[in-house]
């Protein structure tokens, strides 16, 4: 999280500035961080996978799981290794996957050449050469391709097919150090990323993916060291129709939602709850995500709006017709109905709750910490839980929490999470409607930080509003972008940043453009070194 | 010396870099107190933990020594009384440290530091050292396995940062174990493991060019990333030849296929997995595991109760008459009859005179006290198994309030670790608890 500093409106009128001026001014110098070695998430390995590949190719669905830090699995990706029943995994996959893409009508997407035969050296090196490049994400070294060629000619020898042995050379890339993580490389005393690692970082923030060849090509022609080179490339990763996918692995790594995949809830309470339910409710909020970035509207627009996209099945929990018999129709949500904007969706609400009830806690956490990027400590050491026996008092979540804004010791915290939290408790565990909890009529009226509201909606509102949120984005799409913490010395750069997306009527694209293009993005401090 | 033990003993000898190799390893084969006889089991380690501990009044024997009473929170385990160590008044020492709830016990319980921030993980845990050094010899370092659906949940920790996952889906487990036949007996090996093979060592060859432009800090992520590769390429060499011992005869999980976050969802799971790892134990598949039975901010519920175990430490009354938490402590029996299931299937598999339990070390514990209060002193812990005749069992210890880490040592020792010092700070330790050892 970013340390703290004055708000930028203090800030400006401090300086009698208006944000445009400042977004006018040039990019401030700034510290850098160390270079990040990231594991692919399971995200990006996917998606490498299908654009080197096609979209039909199945994914094995176990990989060694993501962890998250600093709220992101983007983050803990530069912290976790392969570890041996991980590497299982992988080997599994890539054996997966091998036996898909060596089949008769899937590998002419990749193999361009007619085999001479069962083994056919300069066919094989051809393949590799060119399929190893979009992998690892650089040419290949020589001996680096010739291992893979050997093995290549090994396979083909014992198979008697020279397919079945080009998929053990394209297992060993799928295995390779260089393909599950991606290295950032400086060269000794620059402290700038080689042109390949900076078309890595690129692709990865813009398509949540490897370079294409055309990327590659101009960090090898050296086109994306110069200035418009750069502009090229990022305005033409933006325009291309993966750039939506990135935004959406984005979104859904920085709104938690892979948590979803653990989420269990009652069978008895919530008999409409099953696995599909929870994959249709997280594919609603990525497109609704999508729609906003594709029309380019404020990106604060999330919190707010109606406008969202149902399968039929989900109607039946948000209790709004679907015409659609299958599949997925955009929708809006009723004008004076309970819900607008993200926080309002099956997914949130779903995964921000326990399997039998609802949390005001958990709901407010998550407003308090992803989206506002407010550091909430954990409960106090030895925290005297005996003031919240007896529960039973009242029969709402307010009641019960209401001892939690009491108790010196918890008020603190939970009056920062608790508030915001309730305003969502006309929300069940599943995120089904409700007026009433154990009969008693449920209250979301509340208030943000001085934001006063009457329900989840004017919630919504009220977040949209708050100066903290539109920052609290910049922070998250910087740790994205580098893979690790916001450096202490980072603030000016990010204020600039904060700047430039306010009189950009908080686009995200311009925002991404923005980052993308930065002289802080192409560089680092040099190669991350353990604690001492 | 059978010949499963000479080859047994040749793959420890060539196991190269990642398997430490002499006395240690000679040790941790026919374990302490065994070196003469003749019996030669491999000794095996595991540990099995538990979320949200106990009520310590009703779970510790009121007296020590060999005759103490189970009282009715260990009731389950009372038919294996005479195999077990009970452990009371061990704690976590933090060095002023906050104590995160359910995670500063049971990190210093399973790898002696006290961690400095929440949900971190400060150092390797115990079973990944022992694996180091005898998880060299078998397919399989060790297994983790949950039985609460998540396979974020684990305590095995292979160094800073980086957790071993857990298996949760039991049949998902069996093919992973057992999954690879023997090639027919014949002997002759599968080309494709051999390939397979190949394309590990052409990987192992990048690590090192990569390594040379990296920090330090991801040098040692690539370090053990390196082990990975070596560890799957031995695995699938040893894989290729038919397990040869009497009791080894797996059976896939009957059970369908499925977890969930009931109480009575994890006992079934917990049993499927129970299955499959005794009989890969048995099979030499591994040996060492981690069995985590319900997390430490556990989610699990009784099936149609809205709230989970880990709420109802926290918000559920003290029953007056009772003077416990009656609804929360329905999730401590269940996790000692579970546990009682454990002890009692690895029991019932012959080995030579005796069974796997003599050849077995199991460290049984929870990461809190009381969970109410988030108490980390007297941790509860039960150490299972007869460790090759090393342990001393049928008894109740207690530690006066000493380090948990003296536990950790102690069972490093009796896994042959030439380990004379373990632990940080107040945690560190160089006093195994003698009275634990034969």
């Amino acid at each position: 999280m970013r340390p703290a500093v004055a708000p930028l409106a203090l800030l400006l009128a401090a300086c009698g500035a208006d944000p445009e001026a400042a977004a006018d001014l040039p990019e401030p110098a700034s510290v850098q961080g160390p270079a990040a070695l990231r594991r692919l998430t399971a995200r990006e390995y996917r998606n490498v996978i299908h654009d080197v590949f096609g979209e039909e190719v199945a994914i094995p669905w176990r990989l060694e799981p993501d962890v998250r830090e600093a709220g992101l699995l983007g983050v803990g990706a530069a912290s976790v290794s392969v570890t041996p029943s991980g590497l299982e995994d992988y080997e599994a996959a890539a054996r997966g996957i091998v036996a898909q893409v060596v089949s008769p009508g899937r590998r002419e997407a990749w193999v361009r050449c007619a085999p001479a035969g069962p083994t056919d050296d300069a066919c094989a090196e051809a393949t590799l050469a060119r399929v190893g490049a979009l992998l690892l994400r650089r040419p290949l070294e020589p001996d680096e391709l010739a291992a893979r060629v050997e093995l290549s000619r090994a396979g083909a020898t014992a198979f008697g097919d020279f397919h079945e042995g080009l998929g053990l050379g394209l297992s060993s890339l799928l295995l390779a150090p260089s393909f599950l993580f991606r290295a950032e490389l400086t060269e000794p005393g620059v402290p700038q990323l080689t042109p390949l690692s900076l078309a890595s970082r690129l692709s990865f923030l813009l398509w949540a993916s490897a370079p294409d060849e055309a990327l590659l090509a101009a960090a090898t022609d050296g086109s994306l060291g110069t200035a418009e080179g750069l502009d090229l490339q990022v305005d033409r990763l933006i325009a291309d129709p993966r750039f939506l996918r990135g935004v959406r692995s984005l979104f859904a790594d920085l709104l938690q939602l892979d948590a979803l995949d653990d989420v269990r809830k009652d069978e008895a309470l919530f008999p409409a709850f099953d696995d599909a339910l929870v994959v249709e409710a997280r594919e609603q909020t990525l497109r609704t995500v999508e729609q906003v970035v594709d029309a380019d509207d404020d990106i604060r627009t999330l919190w707010t709006t109606r406008q969202t996209a149902l399968t039929r099945k989900l109607g039946l929990v948000y209790r709004q017709p679907v015409a659609a018999a299958e599949g997925w129709q955009d929708t809006r949500f009723p004008e004076d109905g309970p819900r607008a904007g993200l926080l309002t969706h099956v997914s949130l609400l779903s995964l921000l709750a326990h399997a039998g009830r609802s949390s005001a806690t958990l709901r407010g956490r998550f407003v308090r910490e992803v989206l506002l990027c407010d550091e909430i400590p954990g409960p106090p050491t030895n925290v005297d839980f005996s003031a919240l026996e007896g529960t039973a008092a009242g029969p709402t979540a307010r009641d019960r929490l209401t001892v939690h804004m009491r108790t010196p010791a918890c008020a603190n915290c939970h009056e920062a999470m608790d508030p915001v939290g309730l305003a969502l408790e006309q929300f069940d565990a599943l995120g089904a409607f409700r007026t009433e909890e154990a009969g008693a009529l449920i209250d979301p009226s509340g208030e943000l930080d001085g934001l006063v509201f009457d329900d989840a909606v004017g919630l919504g509102v009220a977040l949209a509003d708050h100066p903290a949120l539109a920052p609290c984005l910049v922070d998250t799409v910087w740790r994205a972008a580098t893979g690790r913490q916001v450096e202490p010395g980072e603030a000016p750069l990010l204020t600039w940043m904060d700047a430039r997306l306010a009189t950009s009527g908080h686009s995200l694209r311009a925002l991404l453009r923005d980052v993308a293009t930065s002289e802080a993005f192409r560089h680092v401090s040099g190669p991350r070194e353990a604690a001492p | 010396m059978t010949a499963w033990t000479r080859r047994a003993l040749l793959r420890g000898a060539l196991g190269g870099t990642t398997v430490a190799v002499g006395l240690p390893f000679l040790e941790a084969f026919v374990g302490r107190g065994a070196r003469a006889a003749v019996t030669a089991h491999p000794l095996r380690f595991g540990t099995w933990s538990w979320g949200c501990g106990v009520n310590p009044d009703r779970w510790f024997p009121a007296v020590t020594g060999s005759d103490a009473p189970f009282p009715v929170e260990l009731a389950a385990l009372t038919p294996w009384r005479h195999r077990l160590t009970v452990l009371s008044g061990f704690d976590a020492k933090l060095d002023g440290r906050p104590n995160f709830p359910h995670h500063s016990g049971v990190s210093a319980l399973r790898s002696g530091v006290a961690p400095d921030a929440d949900h971190t993980i400060p150092a390797a845990s115990l079973d990944v050292l022992i694996a180091g050094a005898v998880g060299g010899s078998t397919p399989f370092r060790s297994l983790d396995l949950s039985a609460t659906g998540r396979r974020s949940d684990t305590y095995s920790w292979v160094q800073a940062g980086v957790a071993n996952p857990s298996d949760v889906s039991p049949l998902a487990l069996y093919e992973r174990v057992f999954g690879l036949a023997p090639s027919g007996g014949t002997g002759a090996p599968d080309p494709g493991l051999v390939l397979r093979q190949g394309v590990l060592s052409a990987v192992a060859d990048d690590v090192k060019r990569l390594e040379s432009r990296l920090g330090s800090h991801d040098r040692q992520r690539l370090d053990l990333y390196l082990t990975s590769v070596r560890q799957l390429e031995r695995q699938l060499q040893l894989l290729a030849e038919p397990p040869d011992l009497a009791a080894c005869q797996p059976t896939p999980p009957g059970e369908p296929d499925d977890t969930g976050t009931t109480l009575e969802q994890a006992v079934v799971t917990h049993k499927a997995l129970v299955d499959v790892l005794v009989m890969a134990l048995a099979c030499d598949r591994t040996r060492v595991f981690n069995l985590v039975f319900s997390w430490g901010i556990s989610e699990l519920r009784l099936a149609g109760s809205n709230i989970s175990q880990h709420q109802l430490t926290h918000d559920e009354p003290i029953d007056g008459a009772l003077g416990y938490q009656p609804e929360a402590t329905r999730f401590v029996l269940a996790a000692m009859d579970a546990l009682a299931y454990a002890v009692e299937r690895l029991a019932s598999v012959p080995e030579g005179e005796g069974t796997l339990l003599d050849h077995c070390i199991l460290l049984a514990h929870s990461e809190t006290s009381l969970a109410k209060t988030h108490d980390i002193t007297s941790l509860p812990m039960l150490v299972a198994g007869g460790g090759n005749g090393g342990l001393r069992q049928g008894q109740h210890l207690a530690g006066n309030g000493a380090p948990v880490s003296r536990v950790g040592l102690t069972l490093l020792q009796a896994m042959g670790l030439p380990v004379e010092r373990w632990g940080q700070g107040a945690l560190q330790t160089d006093r195994p608890v003698s009275d634990l050892l034969a």
